[in-house]
């Protein structure tokens, strides 16, 4: 698509309008500077984004974030909320990797006295922590076992001595969404899951030691007990095998229900139904319950985590607090103000964080003053960022930032241009240990293959719609 | 141009692929093909295995995304590949099309990367110079 076609709105937002296309319902709003958009003018980013525009049911716009790039029927980088009840769900709006976020712990131990035990802890979050293709995970539970974590979530793993109250708390959701069915997961799906809970897997996810670089706002780093010069943890993974094959079960299911209802899009990965019928009911109550493996999947994780921490330090400063975890490829029903009217919605976000502003129901009261913490992830061996949600992000982007820096590069073309093992190099001359399980996948997450994080997050900063915390530079890298 | 094949096109975050045959059956073993061939599967030599799988949907993109997605569900939980197909496509024009494969491999050895999903982005089985041809994008 030609950027000379988007109405410039500031020097940080652009409109889509609807005569663009006719199919259109509703106009696509980006948040972007120019150098930003001209890097996903050559990828169908834009066009994806104007065929979400397409979906039955949505009000306000559909919302791009600066860290967009081509996905696949939806683009990443994506926000579009539809009326509920009778607007639609799109599993392919939500995408394969359902709740796939960020969980970000926190520790009292500075790097400075803590920077010879980075390797010994590198080794030990690689040994506590399995990552790599369709490894299994640190548990296996079976299938009873397995719909209690898809009902309860983080609440079973607190049941089972894996999480904590404040764990809960600062989770998104409480780590449980209501409404999850696990009946409604095919035996397949769970097949998939019941091993491996408790796993990273391979491809973007990764648990990253990190320091906090600066800070950028101190009451709120205070408020999250993000201190200077010390450790965090982030760990970002998904859902899984088990989401993968809810979302394949019903994507496939709904190339027919969309028939049944008439309904016409530009993509068959868009295919949908109306929240309000009895396959709109099945596909939330599944994707629930994905949503639920995922947060579980991520505490146990982060169980790991403190267990390496511990044997690694042998201190009480150790210990890793929750600042917060957070969802950034989920549908949820919210209540958003839409032309002047508060209305029950379903916000569909595919690559793009929650953020929610300061007094939002649902935060934990510490939250409550300065808004939900919302983290992004760098590329490997740049900055990730600790950003809060703002009143503007809940009044122009349905409460919601950027997911991280966005990828400008394809796998192929990385893997040409990088070599796995320079890489790896490269990246521990830098003061980075990094324990990867393939080389070549390293190779294809290469810093150079994304966006600078550092300019997405400026973007978003300045629009409004999140404000600057903290920043965090990467000590160890732990990849699939 | 005739024959059968698979080609990398680009794609930013995941992974597509061109591919090309005269008919069907052939069009849906290079996809197999092709797929196993991004993923990097390398399988055991020697040990042989074979499954049996079969399906209906409503149109022959549908069956295609059912098949993929089954060698990767095998790929992910018995740790199988495969790499001879005899795959058999019936009833194509009936607004119901069904595949019976018998498909023979072995236990994998190792694998670069693997696919989570097979998507329906932009998925149309065309009839070209080249015979049938589809693209694929693969969530990885």
């Amino acid at each position: 698509m030609n950027l000379e076609n988007l109405i410039q709105i500031s020097d940080y937002e652009w409109e889509i309008p609807t005569y663009i296309r006719s199919d259109m319902r509703v106009p696509v709003r980006l948040f972007a500077t120019r150098e930003l958009l001209e890097q996903i003018a050559g990828d169908k980013s834009l066009d994806q984004a104007i065929n979400a525009a397409t979906l039955p049911g949505l009000v306000g716009r559909v919302i791009i974030m600066p860290d967009m790039h081509q996905g696949y029927g939806f683009p990443i980088g994506g926000v579009a909320a539809t009326e509920f009840p009778q607007g639609v769900i799109s599993p392919g709006a939500i995408g394969y990797d359902i709740n796939c976020g960020v969980r970000l712990l926190a520790s009292n131990i500075e790097f400075k006295s803590a920077r010879k035990e980075m390797d010994a802890l590198a080794t030990l979050l690689n040994k506590y922590c399995p990552s790599g293709v369709g490894k299994e995970g640190a548990i296996t539970v079976s299938i009873k076992e397995l719909d209690h974590v898809l009902h309860d979530g983080s609440r079973w793993a607190m049941k089972n001595g894996f999480a904590t109250e404040a764990d809960i708390s600062r989770t998104e959701e409480g780590g449980c969404l209501d409404g999850a069915n696990p009946d409604k997961v095919s035996d397949r799906a769970k097949a998939r899951g019941r091993e491996q809970i408790g796993s990273l897997g391979a491809g973007n996810h990764f648990i990253e030691v990190d320091v906090v670089d600066e800070i950028f706002d101190e009451n709120a780093a205070n408020v999250m007990g993000l201190r200077k010069g010390y450790l965090t943890v982030q760990i970002h993974c998904g859902s899984r095998g088990l989401g993968h094959q809810v979302c394949t079960d019903y994507v496939q299911q709904f190339q027919s229900v969309v028939k049944k209802y008439g309904i016409e899009l530009p993509d068959r990965e868009l295919v949908c139904a109306p929240m309000d019928s009895q396959e709109g009911q099945s596909y939330l109550g599944a994707m629930r319950a994905a949503a639920n493996f995922a947060f579980a999947n991520r505490q146990l994780l982060a169980y790991s985590a403190r267990r390496a921490f511990a044997e690694t330090f042998k201190s009480k400063d150790a210990y890793l607090h929750q600042v917060y975890d957070i969802c950034h490829n989920m549908g949820k029903i919210e209540t958003h103000e839409v032309d002047g009217r508060q209305i029950k919605v379903c916000v569909h976000r595919k690559g793009a964080t929650r953020a929610f502003g300061p007094g939002t129901p649902g935060l934990p009261p510490e939250y409550q003053t300065i808004g939900q913490p919302v983290i992004i992830p760098g590329s490997m061996g740049t900055a990730s960022w600790v950003l809060v949600g703002t009143e503007d992000s809940m009044a122009r982007s349905f409460g919601s930032s950027c997911h991280g820096a966005g990828r400008v590069m394809s796998r192929s073309k990385a893997k040409h241009e990088v070599r796995g093992e320079a890489l790896r190099k490269e990246l521990e001359e830098s003061g980075i240990q990094v324990r990867a399980g393939s080389l070549s996948g390293l190779a294809e997450e290469a810093p150079s293959a994304y966006k600078d994080v550092d300019m997405v997050v400026e973007t978003v900063s300045k629009a409004g719609i999140a404000r600057k915390v903290a920043r965090l530079k990467p000590v160890a890298v732990i990849k699939g | 141009m005739k024959g059968k094949g698979f080609e990398e096109i680009p794609h930013t975050a995941d992974w597509a692929m061109r591919v090309w045959a005269n008919d069907l059956p052939s069009l849906f073993e290079e996809a197999a093909h092709g797929m196993n061939t991004l993923a990097g599967v390398k399988l055991i030599e020697g040990a042989r295995i074979k499954k049996h799988f079969e399906a209906k949907a409503p149109d022959s993109e549908s069956l295609l995304v059912a098949f993929l997605s089954e060698l990767i569900y095998f790929q992910e939980q018995e740790n199988l590949g495969f790499s001879k197909f005899d795959i058999q496509i019936l009833d194509a024009s009936n607004n119901e099309c069904r595949t019976s494969a018998d498909m023979e491999g072995a236990p994998i050895q190792s694998v670069d990367k693997a696919v989570k999903a097979v998507t329906f982005h932009n998925l149309k089985i065309s009839k070209t110079a080249r015979g049938l041809e589809v693209e694929i994008v693969l969530d990885v």
